[in-house]
C-alpha cells in the first residue's frame, strides 16, 4: 500500500509540474461554460429585413411599421426594385426580404388578394424557416388588423415548455459540457499519461517494481479521477452562481453519477493506452473513440431523435449519452433514481465491462 | 529556395511514411464529412409524442393523422390519460404531449377558434423551440384546410346569427414565400461547407503545432538550429507542405461532399482555393505559434485542441453568429475560423463573388500576415 | 604558433541563468587540425559552452570567434562553418541514410552533385553502401552514430562539434569511433568533443577540465599527469572535481 500510495504521490506531482497542461485542464471548464452559456444559441432575433416598396404610401407604410414594430425584425434597407437583393443576401447584409406589390393599397382597397413576397436566406434552414414562421405571422396580424372581422380559422396551440420553463440553452448545456470535460480529463489525460510513460520507458520500471497491475492502474488513474470530480464541482458552482443553472434533483446523487461517469471514462482511457505505444496514436485513438462521439453523439448538442438510425444505434454505446440523460434528469426535471436506474444500470454496467477488459489487456501486455 | 526545396522534400516524406499522420490526413476527412454531416443537425425529426385525445372526433383524429404524416413526429400512443402522459414525459420516453380537450371540434366550428395544449420537454433546448414551430405550422397548415371543407356549413351558421356575411376570398393579402439558396432547407447544404472548414483548419493547425514539437521531442530541432538555415526558410520548409496538404484535403473534402451529399457549388472554386490558399496560412501560423509556447506533443495536441474547440464553436458553424449574445459576436470577429465560414458558405452555397466576400477576405489576409509575422517572430533559433 | 593557426578562441566566456552561473569566465584556445577535449562531470557546464560556440545560446558576457567569426554578432556564418552533432541527435529515423544526407547537405547549400558524391564517398568510407536505403530506425546505434557524423561533416567545415557522441556505446563501436575521430583531424578538420568517459581523454590532442563552470586544467594529456603528479586522466578528474563536490554538499 506504501507502494502504491508513492505512486500516486508521482502522478498528482506530473499533474501539478506541467504548468501548460495544468492551466489548459483548469481554464477548459470556465471558458467553455462561458462559451456555451453566451454563444450556443439557436434563437433567431434581430433579423435583417430588407424591404423592397416600389410605391410607398399609407397601407404599405403600415405593413412596414408592423415588421419593424415585431421586435424580430431589424429593417437594414429599403428598396424601390428587387435588383440590389441578390448582393445583399450573398454578403450577408441581409437575412429576409419583403417585397410589396406596387399596387398594394389599391388591391386591398377592391378586396383583390394584395401581393407580397417573403424571401428568406435558406442557407441556413431552421434560421431560415424560422424566420419566414415570424414574418407569416406578421403579416397575418397585419390582415386580421386591416379588416378585423375576417374569419381566419384557427388552432391555438398553447405551448408549455416543461423543465425549463424559459427555454434557455444555458440551462441545458451544462449537463452536456460536464460530460465533455469530464471525458477530456479522464479518457484522454489517461490515455496520453500512461503512453508517455510507455514510450519514455518508466513503464518498465513501474512493473518490474513489486507493484501488482491493477495497482499501477489505479495509481496513475486515482489523481485524475480526483481532477474530474473538482472540475464537475467547478462546472456546476459556475453554473449555479453565474447562470443560476437550477439543480432540482439531489446533488448527492448527481455527483455520485458524476464519479460513475468519470469511472467509465478513465477506464475507457485505460483501455485506450494499453492498445497503443505511442502518444500521438493514442491522442488519436482518444479523440475519435471519445471526444467526437462525446460532442456529436451524445445529444449534448444536436438532438440524438433527428440523426439517422445507424448513428442513433451507434449512440448507444457511448457513455456520455447516458450520463447526459441522467445530469438533465436530476438537475431539469427532479427525478430521481425511480426514473433513471435503467440508464444508471448501463453506466454501472458500462463501468464494469471496460474496468475488466482494460485491466486484462494492460496485464496481457505485460507479459 | 534550395534549403527551403530539401527541408520541404524531407517534411513529404515525414508526412507519407507515419502511418498515424496518413491516416489523420485521409480518414479524418471522410469520418468528419459523413458522421458530423449526419449528426450535426437542428432539423427535428421523429420527435416522439404522446397525445392524450379527450375529443375523439374525425377533427381530433385528423389532427393526430396529419402530425404523424409530417415526419417531423413519431405518435407513441394515444391515450385520454394525462398522467400516463406525464410520466412518460417525466420517464423521457416522449419529447411533446399535445392534449386535444374536450369539445375541441365542437369549438372548432363554431368559434372558429379552438385551443389546444403543447407541453414540451425543453430539456433539450434549441429543439424545443424548432418542434415547437413545426407543431404550429402543421396546426395552422390543418386549420386552413379544415376552413376550406368547413366554408360552407360556417357560412350556413353564420346566416343563421345576426354576424355580417364572411368576405369573399380567403386571403386579403396573398403572401409567398421563396427561401433562397436552400429551398429544400436541405441541412446538409448548410452543413458541409461548414464542416470542410473544420477539416482543413484542424488538419492545418493540428499538424503545424505537433510537427514542430515533435522535432523538440526528438531533439532534431536542435541540430537543423546548428545549420545556417535562417527561421524564414525553416518555417517556409515546414509549412509550404502542410500547406499543399491543406488544399489537398479540401479538394478530397469537397469531392466527398459532392458525391456524398450532391451539396451546391455555385460559385467559383477558383476563390474559393484562392481564399482556402490564404486561411490556411493563418490556421498554419496559429499551428507554429502553439508549437513556439510548448515542449512536447502532448501539450501541443492538448493546447491545439482547445483552443480548436473554442474556434470551431464560436465560428458559426454550428449554430448561427446573429444568434450569439451581442459582445461574443463582437469577439467572434478575431476568430479566423468564422471568416473562412462565411466565405465558404458564401461561395459555395450562395454563389457570391469576390466583391461580396471582400470584408471577410481582407480580414483574413489581415489575419495571414499578422499571425505569421508573429509566429516567425517568436520562433528563435537560438534559446533566450 | 600564431593566432591565424587558432579555429576557436574564447575569452571570459560567462554565461548565466538568473542566480546561477552555469559558465564562468572561461578562455581557451583551439588549434587547426587538433582533436581537443572538453571534460567535466555532468552539469559542469560543457554543454552550456558548447551551445554558445554553435549559437544555440548567447553569451552573457566575454567574446569567442569560431573560425573567424564573433559567435555573438555572427552566428548564423558560424553555423555554416561548423558541424555539429549532439548527445541526443541521431538522424531522422523515418528517412533512409540517403535522404538524411540529402537534408543537411542541401541545407548547408551543396550542389547536387556534390550531395550525390560526398554521400556516395561517406558510404564507401564506412563500407555501408548495402543499407544506403534503409530507414535510420532499423540501424543499430553504432552505426547510426557513425552515421550521423559523417553526415555532419558532408558540407567539409573547418571544426565539428561532438557533444558526448559515444554514450551508450559498446567499446568496440566506440574504438571504431574514435578511429573515425582521428581520420577527420588528419585531413585537416579541427574536432571539438565532450565525453565523460575518462579513457577518450587519453586520445584527445588536448584536453580542458571544467569544474563547476570554470576551467580548471588546460593542456596535453602527459602535460597535465606530470604537472599534477597522477597516474591517469581519471585520477586527475577525480582530484579536481573532489573538492568542489565537497564545497557543493556543505
Amino acid at each position: 500500500m506504501r507502494s502504491l500510495f508513492g505512486l500516486l504521490r508521482k502522478e498528482a506531482l506530473h499533474i501539478i509540474r506541467d504548468k501548460r497542461t495544468l492551466t489548459v485542464l483548469l481554464l477548459l471548464p470556465v471558458i467553455q461554460v462561458v462559451i456555451f452559456g453566451y454563444a450556443i444559441r439557436t434563437d433567431v432575433d434581430n433579423v435583417r429585413l430588407a424591404v423592397v416598396d416600389p410605391a410607398p404610401d399609407e397601407m404599405t407604410l403600415r405593413l412596414r411599421s408592423r415588421f419593424t414594430a415585431a421586435a424580430v425584425f431589424r429593417t437594414v434597407a429599403v428598396l424601390p426594385n428587387e435588383a440590389p437583393l441578390e448582393r445583399l443576401f450573398q454578403k450577408g447584409a441581409a437575412q429576409a426580404a419583403l417585397i410589396i406589390e406596387p399596387r398594394f393599397a389599391e388591391h386591398l382597397a377592391r378586396g383583390i388578394p394584395a401581393r407580397i413576397l417573403i424571401i428568406t436566406d435558406a442557407t441556413d434552414p431552421n434560421t431560415g424557416s424560422t424566420i419566414q414562421g415570424y414574418a407569416e405571422r406578421v403579416v397575418q396580424q397585419f390582415e386580421r388588423e386591416v379588416r378585423a372581422n375576417a374569419g381566419v380559422l384557427q388552432i391555438v396551440p398553447q405551448a408549455r415548455l416543461r423543465f425549463n420553463p424559459t427555454a434557455e440553452s444555458k440551462n441545458l448545456f451544462v449537463p452536456g459540457l460536464m460530460a465533455f470535460i469530464l471525458t477530456i480529463i479522464s479518457s484522454l489525460m489517461t490515455a496520453i499519461t500512461i503512453t508517455r510513460e510507455k514510450e519514455t520507458g518508466t513503464m518498465e520500471t513501474l512493473l518490474v517494481s513489486p507493484l501488482r497491475p491493477w495497482q499501477i492502474i489505479v495509481g496513475k488513474v486515482a489523481p485524475y479521477l480526483a481532477l474530474g470530480f473538482i472540475s464537475i464541482v467547478g462546472v456546476l458552482l459556475e453554473a449555479r452562481l453565474i447562470f443560476r443553472v437550477p439543480i432540482r434533483g439531489s446533488l448527492v446523487l448527481l455527483l455520485a453519477e458524476g464519479l460513475l461517469f468519470i469511472l467509465v471514462s478513465l477506464a475507457l482511457g485505460v483501455l485506450i493506452s494499453a492498445r497503443t505505444s505511442n502518444q500521438r496514436v493514442a491522442m488519436l485513438g482518444a479523440l475519435v473513440g471519445t471526444m467526437l462521439p462525446t460532442m456529436i453523439l451524445s445529444g449534448f448538442i444536436f438532438p440524438i431523435e433527428s440523426m439517422p438510425a445507424v448513428l442513433r444505434y451507434l449512440s448507444n454505446i457511448i457513455p456520455a449519452r447516458w450520463f447526459v440523460v441522467i445530469a438533465r434528469g436530476i438537475m431539469l426535471k427532479g427525478i430521481g433514481l425511480g426514473y433513471l436506474w435503467q440508464e444508471t444500470a448501463i453506466l454501472v454496467f458500462m463501468a464494469l465491462f471496460l474496468l475488466v477488459v482494460s485491466t486484462r489487456s494492460f496485464s496481457e501486455r505485460l507479459e | 529556395m534550395r534549403r527551403i526545396f530539401f527541408l520541404a522534400r524531407a517534411e513529404v516524406l515525414h508526412i507519407v511514411r507515419d502511418k498515424t499522420t496518413m491516416a489523420q490526413i485521409l480518414v479524418m476527412p471522410i469520418f468528419q464529412l459523413l458522421v458530423l454531416v449526419n449528426a450535426a443537425t437542428f432539423v427535428v425529426r421523429n420527435t416522439p409524442m404522446y397525445v392524450v385525445d379527450q375529443d375523439r372526433t374525425a377533427t381530433s383524429r385528423g389532427l393526430i393523422n396529419r402530425m404523424a404524416a409530417s415526419g417531423h413526429f413519431e405518435v407513441v400512443a394515444v391515450s385520454g390519460s394525462a398522467e400516463k402522459a406525464n410520466d412518460e414525459l417525466l420517464d423521457g420516453t416522449v419529447t411533446m404531449v399535445i392534449t386535444i380537450p374536450h369539445d375541441f371540434e365542437k369549438q372548432f366550428v363554431r368559434q372558429r377558434y379552438a385551443p389546444l395544449q403543447v407541453i414540451l420537454n425543453a430539456e433539450k433546448g434549441s429543439a424545443a423551440g424548432i418542434v415547437q414551430s413545426y407543431a404550429a405550422r402543421i396546426l395552422a397548415d390543418y386549420a386552413t384546410e379544415l376552413g376550406a371543407e368547413l366554408q360552407p356549413s360556417m357560412r350556413t351558421v353564420s346566416w343563421n346569427r345576426t354576424d355580417p356575411p364572411p368576405r369573399r376570398g380567403a386571403a386579403l393579402v396573398e403572401t409567398r414565400t421563396r427561401g433562397w439558396y436552400n429551398a429544400q432547407l436541405n441541412y446538409k447544404h448548410y452543413m458541409v461547407p461548414g464542416v470542410l472548414v473544420a477539416l482543413v483548419t484542424m488538419i492545418a493547425t493540428l499538424l503545424a503545432a505537433q510537427n514542430i514539437a515533435r522535432e523538440k521531442e526528438l531533439g532534431t530541432l536542435e541540430q537543423l538550429n546548428v545549420t545556417p538555415i535562417t527561421r524564414t526558410q525553416f518555417i517556409a520548409g515546414k509549412l509550404i507542405p502542410l500547406w499543399f496538404l491543406g488544399l489537398i484535403d479540401l479538394t478530397l473534402g469537397l469531392a466527398v461532399g459532392k458525391l456524398a451529399f450532391d451539396i451546391p457549388i455555385r460559385g467559383s472554386l477558383l476563390l474559393l482555393f484562392g481564399a482556402a490558399a490564404i486561411y490556411l496560412v493563418v490556421a498554419l501560423a496559429i499551428g507554429l505559434l502553439i508549437s513556439t509556447m510548448v515542449e512536447t506533443q502532448q501539450q501541443a495536441m492538448f493546447v491545439t485542441f482547445f483552443i480548436m474547440s473554442a474556434y470551431l464553436l464560436l465560428s458559426g458553424l454550428f449554430t448561427p453568429i446573429d444568434s450569439m449574445a451581442h459582445w461574443v459576436q463582437i469577439a467572434s470577429l478575431l476568430n479566423p475560423v468564422r471568416h473562412f465560414v462565411t466565405i465558404a458558405r458564401e461561395i459555395l452555397v450562395k454563389g457570391a463573388g469576390l466583391t461580396e466576400i471582400a470584408a471577410p477576405l481582407l480580414t483574413l489576409s489581415a489575419f495571414a500576415v499578422v499571425t505569421l509575422s508573429v509566429a516567425v517572430l517568436r520562433y528563435h533559433k537560438t534559446t533566450a | 604558433m600564431t593566432s591565424g593557426d587558432l579555429i576557436i578562441e574564447a575569452k571570459d566566456l560567462t554565461r548565466t541563468f538568473g542566480s546561477f552561473t552555469a559558465v564562468d569566465h572561461i578562455t581557451f584556445d583551439v588549434h587547426r587540425g587538433e582533436v581537443f577535449g572538453f571534460l567535466g562531470a555532468n552539469g559542469a557546464g560543457k554543454t552550456t559552452a558548447i551551445r554558445m560556440l554553435i549559437g544555440l545560446l548567447a553569451p552573457t558576457s566575454g567574446h569567442a570567434t569560431v573560425a573567424g567569426f564573433d559567435i555573438a554578432r555572427e552566428s548564423e556564418k558560424v553555423k555554416q562553418a561548423i558541424g555539429y552533432m549532439s548527445q541526443k541527435f541521431s538522424l531522422y529515423e523515418d528517412l533512409t541514410v540517403r535522404e538524411n544526407a540529402a537534408l543537411y547537405g542541401g541545407i548547408y547549400g551543396l550542389t547536387d552533385v556534390q550531395i550525390r558524391e560526398r554521400t556516395e564517398e561517406m558510404l564507401q568510407r564506412l563500407k555501408f553502401e548495402h543499407a544506403a536505403n534503409e530507414r535510420v530506425r532499423a540501424i543499430p546505434l553504432g552505426w547510426r552514430q557513425k552515421l550521423a557524423f559523417s553526415v555532419s561533416l558532408l558540407h567539409r567545415p573547418p571544426v565539428v562539434f561532438l557533444d558526448e557522441p559515444t554514450g551508450g556505446v559498446d567499446p568496440i563501436t566506440r574504438r571504431q569511433f574514435w578511429e573515425l575521430i582521428y581520420e577527420t583531424a588528419q585531413g585537416g578538420t579541427t574536432v571539438l568533443v565532450t565525453t565523460h568517459y575518462m579513457d577518450e581523454a587519453e586520445y584527445c590532442d588536448r584536453v580542458s577540465i571544467m569544474v563547476s563552470g570554470r576551467i580548471d586544467a588546460l593542456g596535453t594529456p602527459s602535460e597535465l599527469k606530470s604537472e599534477y603528479g597522477v597516474g591517469s586522466i581519471e585520477d586527475l578528474f577525480v582530484r579536481l572535481a573532489r573538492p568542489a563536490e565537497s564545497a557543493g554538499s556543505k
